[in-house]
């Protein structure tokens, strides 16, 4: 038995392209850490850029105080580039780079790179991630406002189509979509309109029909999955029906292999616990299956979490044990000798005629608004709400988390018992290091090539939009040796800088409840003791852009009845300690999750102090066990990380807290109070 | 040293504490706030404070903030000190509010000379806050200029224009609804009319457009229509802060003062007490005739003492 009627292909498929998001420290720690991971079998490259390098600053800015090396590698001039990519041949290797706002200096210095190892362009392959609408809704490492990002956008594409062809120069990300709180019909409906977008743009920019073609099959998607799998899986045979049709009816392709729609995936972090983290590694299984079951709709390059990211950062061993799961699945199981195996499904037909029907209602919804880029405020105030029913649905157990709100019952584990608590902790000499390594580049490099190199990168960023590819000149500054914050400098002197949409007053108010009527009754009690309603300062020190959970804490305690000055991201802190002095709050909440909380924290205690605020600081995000302490001794009143999923108990803490609070910076404040001399 | 001495000789330190007290309702607090505002009134000070009250104004997604950060950066390169009262909405069902403002608007944190403070409306319709009239009082002692911002159209401004010497109503192109209530007489004419997002075009000189020619049926023929934008390269921004400017020059300030603490006096004294304690003063018209009667000097919370008295009430 053989040939058409056997139920399996004539060939198994090639297994899909393996990568690890991977980089830290430096650029020396972060090739070595490649190559090992190329050893291992792991068959192309993904680089997680550090937030300075992702937002456009160098490491001896103030904003990139405690971020250096924490979340990704810096990468400030061709120099640590060629570094990052020593040893690793760029015209064999498949690059993806996480980086978007600096995604035009980012591949600059990758082509400088390859011209030094005597690589051509036209060699290289690879992704930048490039889609800046989606850091305007749920990332935040964007450092232009959206007409000038899309402009750079838009020359990226042009420039590859033309001298980098077998780029992809973005990727659309419905992946952090999905980390903000998105369905999987809100993450259908935003990524495709991103793309729209995007495509508009573009399409203003070349010249011919061909080269469109080209250009749209050139756009390939950065997708999420999560555990809930087979809906997963539907969502992506719906993306690539709406992505097929965009194809053909708005830009008018009719090549089937320009119109395929291609994606890589990363899943799955929203979902992954700090209780019981090794529950984390079933997830991930699961998750990994919803983008390679289906044949028709299988992820072309695939990257797992590690089971610790909740915990803080993964060490190589973690990460080595994601890799394993993706070989596991592509050689062990039998996966890929089969054709779709969804094909005639009707439960599958019919979960992606559902979700087809939602996406295009809401894709009308975002056109009428006149697009993605201008219906951003609409977008991030949908997020907001959905991650708050996600919220509620799991507080009040309506969505079984294992190990979290239900079965939390444990043993010890083991996997957390080191010295370190099972994560990777950066060595925080090594920001001074970086510092001081940036200042030799500068002493030694021709200073006057890297002013003129600026220049003209100015003068052409002037130039209407279209007039001049800004690329050029950015390719040309990157070989002069001008590093990271220059470039960002000079193009934030142009352009303006920019501060998105919060979401967050937009979000609507929860319906009461009972829980949420007992945290009214205690702050309208709080109010009449301390004489005015009680007021929070929300707020995210240093670059960290994921701000869903500080999001979150402020519409809460909105809710909650309290006044909330939410400060969004990227705050110094001596912009934390000016505003909550000028406010006059009670208390002030601050969220990070980069890992930076041992140098930012208390740096803003003491700002704070240092302006006669004495409101307690309460501080939320991804911090290891053993930072809990010293935050405390550093005069932080509460620690809160993922496990304190119930934010309903928070915000009972901060209310007990003020109540205990003998300092509140009521009306009278000692010497200087009106009718005490 | 007390507060109110402390904002009459331009520490702008004290004003932090200032408004915490001011917007405090405690008994104690109201007490001591009283104090606060009599040590900053035109009696006590001899005459009106010489900072610019400015009342900025208009609906949500107007571009406001992105003006408000132009017009501090340069009010602070003219070397004035700024303070700035945003005035949010409140939800009506937890009686909580999202100040999201400040973060919209761009100031350098180790410049002193600016402050910046959000409230919430609370239970006012108005679109001013509780504490609004007396914070802007307290501060102007202290301040070269108060801008006071508030969301909304049609009702927003007309509580502004009693606390303020200009009010500056901020549009956005294409806004049909803020023409309809010019034309209607629902809103009130603004003493500068801007339209925002001048990037925009044809669009913005339309509307630039439309709304002058509706102030001018209206019989207005002094009230600037600007067009500003705020996208790199910023546009309008000095003509603007030229006609802010000039609205000033041209009014008979004391008058204007005057008029706006005795009109402020009534409104919270018919909002704490009702229309029925009016009436024990002979309606309005009484009310405004015994005010009118009252060293012009007085500051609003002299003023509504004295209208306690006046029903045989007292200040708790």
């Amino acid at each position: 038995m053989s040939g058409e009627s056997s139920p399996r292909l004539a060939q198994p498929d090639r297994p899909w392209m393996m990568r690890t998001y991977a980089g830290h420290s430096t650029a020396r720690a972060s090739n070595e850490l490649y190559r090992r991971n190329l050893q291992k079998g792991q068959t192309g490259l993904s680089v997680a850029f550090d937030l300075p390098t992702q937002t456009g600053y160098d490491p001896d800015d103030e904003l990139a105080r405690g971020e250096v090396g924490k979340v990704g590698v810096p990468v400030s001039h061709r120099g640590d580039m060629a570094a990052l990519m020593d040893g690793i041949p760029l015209g064999e290797m498949n690059t993806s780079m996480t980086i978007n706002a600096t995604a035009a200096w980012l591949l600059a210095l990758y082509i400088v790179a390859a011209e030094e190892q005597g690589v051509a362009p036209e060699q290289l392959q690879g992704t930048t991630q490039n889609d800046i609408i989606k850091e305007f809704l749920a990332r935040g490492t964007y450092a232009f406002p959206p007409a000038p990002s899309m402009r750079l956008i838009a020359d990226m594409i042009a420039y590859t189509v033309e001298h980098v062809p077998k780029w992809n120069p973005i990727n659309i990300c419905s992946y952090h979509l999905q980390e903000a709180g998105a369905t999987p019909v809100q993450e259908i409906a935003y990524a495709i309109s991103n793309a729209i977008a995007v495509l508009d743009a573009a399409r203003e920019r070349v010249q011919s029909q061909q080269v469109m073609e080209q250009v749209f099959g050139r756009i390939s998607f950065f997708v999420n999955a999560g555990v809930r799998f087979i809906e997963e899986h539907a969502k992506l045979r719906a993306m690539s029906i709406l992505w097929e049709e965009l194809g053909r009816e708005r830009y008018g392709v009719t090549d089937p292999r320009q119109l395929r729609f291609r994606y890589g995936v990363q899943v799955n972090s929203l979902g992954l616990t700090e209780a019981q983290p090794e529950n984390n590694i079933q997830r991930i299984v699961l998750e990994a299956l919803a983008v390679t079951l289906g044949r028709d709709a299988r992820a072309r390059a695939i990257q797992l979490p590690a089971w610790n990211e909740a915990l803080g950062l993964p060490r190589p061993w973690d990460q080595q044990w994601s890799l394993r799961i993706q070989q596991i699945l592509a050689y062990e199981t039998d996966i890929l000798e089969y054709p779709d195996i969804f094909e005639g499904s009707k439960v599958m037909e019919g979960l992606v005629e559902e979700l087809l029907a939602g996406a295009r209602a809401e894709l009308a919804s975002v056109a009428e608004l006149g697009g993605a880029v201008e219906a951003v405020p609409y977008m991030k105030a949908a997020l907001v709400d959905s991650h708050r029913e996600r919220i509620r649905r799991i507080e009040t157990g309506e969505q079984v988390v294992v190990g979290q709100n239900r079965f939390a019952e444990t043993e010890d584990s083991p996997l957390t018992a080191d010295a370190e608590g099972g994560i990777l902790v950066v060595d925080p000499a090594l920001e001074a290091e970086q510092v001081e390594a940036l200042r030799r580049w500068r002493a030694e490099r021709d200073q006057q090539a890297v002013d003129e190199a600026l220049a003209r990168l100015a003068a052409a960023a002037r130039q209407p939009a279209g007039a001049e590819n800004l690329m050029e000149p950015t390719i040309a500054a990157a070989r002069a040796g001008a590093t990271t914050g220059e470039w960002a400098a000079t193009l934030r002197e142009v352009f303006g800088s920019y501060r998105a949409p919060t979401g967050v007053g937009e979000a609507a108010a929860a319906p009461g409840d009972a829980e949420l009527d007992e945290l009214r009754g205690e702050v309208a009690r709080l109010a009449a003791k301390l004489g005015r309603r009680p007021k929070i300062l929300v707020g995210k020190p240093g670059l960290d852009g994921h701000s869903n959970g500080a999001e979150q804490i402020a519409v809460r305690a909105r809710d909650a009845g309290m006044d909330v000055v939410y400060e969004g991201i990227r705050l110094t802190p001596a912009q934390i300690a000016a505003s909550a002095l000028q406010e006059g709050v009670h208390v002030v909440g601050l969220s990070i999750l980069s890992g930076s909380h041992r140098e930012l924290i208390p740096a803003v205690v003491r700002a704070l102090r240092e302006a006669g605020v004495e409101a307690p600081v309460v501080v939320g995000g991804i911090i290891p066990e053993q930072d809990v302490e010293p935050l405390r001794e550093a005069g932080v009143a509460a620690v809160y990380t993922p496990k304190d999923f119930d934010i309903t108990q928070i915000m009972r803490d901060i209310l007990a807290l003020l109540d205990a609070e003998p300092r509140t910076p009521l009306a009278v404040g000692g010497a200087s109070a009106p009718g005490a001399a | 040293m007390a507060l109110g001495a402390r904002l009459r000789e331009r520490d702008l330190t004290a004003a932090p504490e200032a408004l915490n007290l001011l917007e405090s309702s405690s008994p104690d607090a109201i007490r001591e706030a009283a104090a606060l505002l009599r040590e900053v009134s035109p009696a006590a000070l001899g005459g009106e404070v010489p900072a610019h009250l400015i009342g900025v104004t208009g609906p949500p997604g107007a571009g406001k903030s992105t003006l408000l950060s132009a017009l501090l950066a340069a009010w602070r390169a003219q070397g004035r000190t700024v303070a700035m009262l945003a005035v949010d909405p409140s939800s009506r069902r937890s009686g909580g509010s999202l100040l999201g403002d400040r973060a919209r608007i761009d100031f350098d944190p180790s410049d002193h000379g600016v402050l910046i403070r959000s409230t919430a409306a609370g239970d006012r319709l108005g679109g001013l806050a509780r504490a609004t009239r007396a914070a802007a009082q307290g501060l102007a002692a202290a301040f070269d200029i108060v801008v006071i911002e508030t969301v909304g159209v049609g009702q927003a401004e007309t509580e502004v224009a009693e606390v303020v010497d200009t009010v500056v109503v901020v549009v956005q192109p294409g806004s049909g609804d803020v023409l309809q209530f010019l034309k209607s007489g629902i809103m009130e004419t603004p003493d500068v009319l801007v339209v925002t997002k001048a990037d925009l075009g044809q669009l913005a000189l339309r509307s630039r457009r439309d709304l002058a020619a509706a102030l001018r049926s209206l019989g207005n023929r002094t009230t600037p229509v600007l067009s500003v934008s705020s996208v790199a390269p910023p546009s309008g921004i000095e003509e603007l802060l030229m006609a802010i400017e000039e609205h000033r020059a041209t009014i008979d300030l004391p008058a204007r003062r005057l008029r706006a603490r005795r009109a402020g006096a009534l409104s919270e004294f018919a909002l704490e007490h009702g229309e029925r304690a009016l009436r024990a003063l002979g309606g309005r018209a009484g009310a405004e005739a015994l005010l009118a009667e009252q060293d012009p000097g007085l500051d609003v919370a002299s003023l509504l003492e004295l209208l306690d008295r006046a029903i045989g009430g007292e200040r708790p």
